[in-house]
């Protein structure tokens, strides 16, 4: 049977019949316009990155990153990056698990309620943290030092501070990143049904088993995709960040208000360089991702092949 | 273990799907839920085995499912003991086919756990009864949908379960693997004596493989028996309808009868065509077509006074003999007939004896009665 199938899957390949492709020129004529388009929007950008920030040469390159606040901010944006992406990891698959395979009342309302941070702008969402947490903000007073008799001494001597501070870019990171883990796997684990979860009940498998045993292995891909995906987000939010943060330099900056900072006061070379950090996240995020999908590929492949070798001895 | 569901309901929303049913599986049968789809017979199975739950019935002792006796109906499906073969095999995608089998041993807790060693013999011994000792190594992906089936089979088997449950389980299979799978079942079910429920859409595979046949339609069970009996004795136009070809005729006052209320049906193979005109009452029809590639010969016929279309199903032989010419009118006689009175008919008048579907002057030839 697999024999057959990889004979089609060659004649496909090297035997494409004339009648059904269109012309040569329409090919190449759309092939180049898909290139120009490409090169354009997004070779020519990723490339003037780089150019700016070796303009002056290597040296100044590494200078801006031994900048004491360069390395603060590098510092912050992994910490957010750090709580923000688990927290959401174990949040999206708990989420996307109880949406495809339980039905329940509001179901449609969380739904729409983890795609909110899509439709909101981040501005907005990092207003909400200030008007929340801020010093004139609805729980601004219970946070700060103070003598408020509601939580007694002790909770008065903490003096948390969330806004222009550490908590509030991590929880506007949080909201920000929110969905992206449960928005790739909620498509995934619908197609995939509950099929195999119901088998495995009646195997007697408790939810733990199954959870580990058939869920895990069978949405793997798609979640270290959307941790990925999430991670970048994380990592390269501004708008948000932007609003609680305060921008202060070496304590509440992270990489993408350092650079906004550093262009602002007409250092180019640096700001770029510091951008580049981010354009090389953003290409690990690509490799990263291609590689996920060919070793798997290659996974099915090898699997097909031990298939044939069984068939022909 | 025998099975016994009591007054069982359930209700989707404002849709029905089983509506007050209840059945006795006898221990060691092999037994079909036998209907058209949006019967309840998958709903049925699947509240069988613990995957979904009755509503609450307002009977006494009903809404329950029993496993010999036993009140199984607030166990989960993972402790009641039932293996269960889904339609579509649900085999665990990523695992080998090794793996996919000893799953019901291998998530057991530690106490009951068996062995690796002892898991691994179990394994092989299944393989060997699937016929398919090589394969341990494959995925899923890479097996036919009949070894698929096999395997999803030895997997429900491998926790030995007292009662096998299979959702459809040749549906997505093509015909020719569908009757060798059949035979296989068959021969395996004689071998392991588990009761078994099988769920299915095709009258011919229930017929063939069950040693009794459970028709449902429309949320209710509308007869039980052997596959002879369903067959031969159907309780209602439904049943007689659904379990293979028949032909519909109009009757009324026990009497055919063009615009009659009542239907009298009539299985092609118990129709026979005449060329002598010795009978006066004998029915005419017109040959349409003749069709005779097949193991029988099929004609079409028309009556010559209402129009209605009768197909009947006859031995090569004899219809070379009849040598039938398109257009051609004929005497038509049927052997064997049932009557149903649209819409006065209950399950309860067939029982009292108050019916006779076969009543005296009933038939065109010939006089009455079943068999002439």
């Amino acid at each position: 049977m697999a024999g057959n199938i990889s004979t089609l899957a060659y004649v496909a390949k090297h035997r494409q019949r004339r009648s059904l492709s269109d012309p040569a020129w329409v090919r190449y004529s759309l092939i180049a316009v898909a290139l120009l388009f490409v090169g354009l929007f997004l070779i020519v950008p990723l490339a003037s990155v780089f150019a700016e920030a070796l303009k002056k040469g290597i040296g100044p390159y590494f200078a801006a990153f031994a900048d004491k606040d360069a390395q603060a901010a590098i510092r912050l944006t992994l910490v957010a990056a750090a709580i923000a992406v688990p927290l959401n990891l174990v949040f999206g698959v708990a989420a996307s698990w109880a949406i495809t395979k339980f039905e329940f009342r509001g179901k449609a309302l969380l739904i729409s309620l983890i795609e909110l941070p899509f439709a909101v702008s981040p501005v907005i969402s990092g207003l909400i943290y200030v008007l929340l947490f801020g010093a004139q903000g609805w729980l601004g007073p219970y946070l700060g030092s103070g003598d408020h008799p509601w939580f007694g001494e002790w909770f008065n001597s903490l003096d948390i501070q969330v806004i222009f501070a550490v908590p509030g870019i991590v929880l506007a990171t949080i909201f920000v990143t929110f969905p992206f883990v449960a928005r790739e796997l909620i498509p995934l684990m619908q197609v995939q049904g509950k099929e195999e979860e119901m088998a495995a009940i009646t195997l007697g498998a408790t939810g733990w088993q199954i959870f580990w045993r058939v869920t895990v292995p069978n949405i793997k891909w798609g979640l270290f995709y959307g941790v990925v995906l999430c991670n970048a987000r994380a990592m390269g939010e501004f708008g948000a960040v932007s609003v609680v943060s305060g921008h202060i330099r070496g304590q509440t900056n992270t990489i993408p208000l350092h650079v906004e900072i550093l262009y602002n006061e007409y250092n180019t070379q640096a700001a770029f360089a510091v951008a580049s950090l981010l354009t090389l996240l953003a290409l690990i995020t690509l490799v990263l991702k291609n590689i996920v999908e060919w070793r798997h590929r290659r996974a099915v492949e090898a699997a097909s092949a031990a298939d044939i070798r069984q068939f022909t001895t | 273990m025998s099975i016994e569901a009591r007054n069982i309901s359930k209700h989707f929303g404002s849709y029905t799907a089983l509506n007050n049913v209840s059945l006795k599986v006898e221990t060691g049968r092999l037994t079909a839920l036998l209907g058209p789809s949006g019967s309840g017979k998958t709903t049925l199975l699947r509240i069988i085995a613990g995957l979904e739950f009755p509503d609450a019935s307002a009977e006494p002792g009903g809404g329950r499912v029993l496993f010999h006796g036993e009140d199984v109906s607030h166990k989960p499906a993972g402790k009641r003991g039932v293996g269960f073969v889904f339609q579509h095999y649900a085999l665990f995608k990523h695992m080998s086919v090794f793996d996919n089998i000893a799953f019901g041993l291998t998530v057991r807790p530690g106490k009951t756990r068996p062995a690796r060693a002892e898991i691994a013999s179990r394994v092989n011994e299944l393989l060997r009864l699937i016929q398919l000792e090589n394969y341990g190594s494959r995925l899923p992906d890479q097996l036919s949908g009949g070894q698929r089936q096999r395997v999803a089979l030895a997997r429900a088997l491998a926790m030995q379960p007292k009662v096998l449950l299979l959702d459809e389980p040749f549906g997505a299979l093509d015909a020719q693997v569908r009757k060798e799978l059949r035979r296989w079942l068959r021969q395996l079910h004689e071998k392991l004596h588990v009761t078994t429920v099988f769920v299915t859409h095709d009258q011919e595979e229930a017929l063939e493989l069950a040693d009794e046949v459970v028709v449902m339609n429309q949320a209710r069970i509308e007869q039980v028996g052997g596959p002879q009996m369903v067959y031969d004795q159907p309780v209602s136009p439904f049943v007689i309808e659904f379990l293979g070809n028949v032909n519909r005729l109009a009757a009324a006052d026990g009497r055919l009868h063009g615009s009659g209320k009542d239907v009298l049906y009539v299985r092609p193979h118990d129709v026979d065509i005449q060329r002598n005109h010795s009978d006066e009452h004998a029915l005419r029809a017109r040959v349409l077509h003749v069709f005779s590639a097949s193991n029988y010969g099929r004609v079409s016929l028309e009556r010559v006074d209402t129009g209605e279309p009768i197909e009947a199903e006859i031995a090569r032989d004899r219809l070379h003999d009849l040598d039938l010419k398109q257009g051609e009118e004929v005497s038509v006689v049927f052997r064997h007939v049932r009557l149903f009175p649209r819409g006065k008919f209950t399950e309860a008048d067939l029982r009292n004896g108050q019916l006779s579907e076969t009543r005296p002057g009933y038939l065109p030839a010939h006089g009455a009665g079943e068999n002439i």
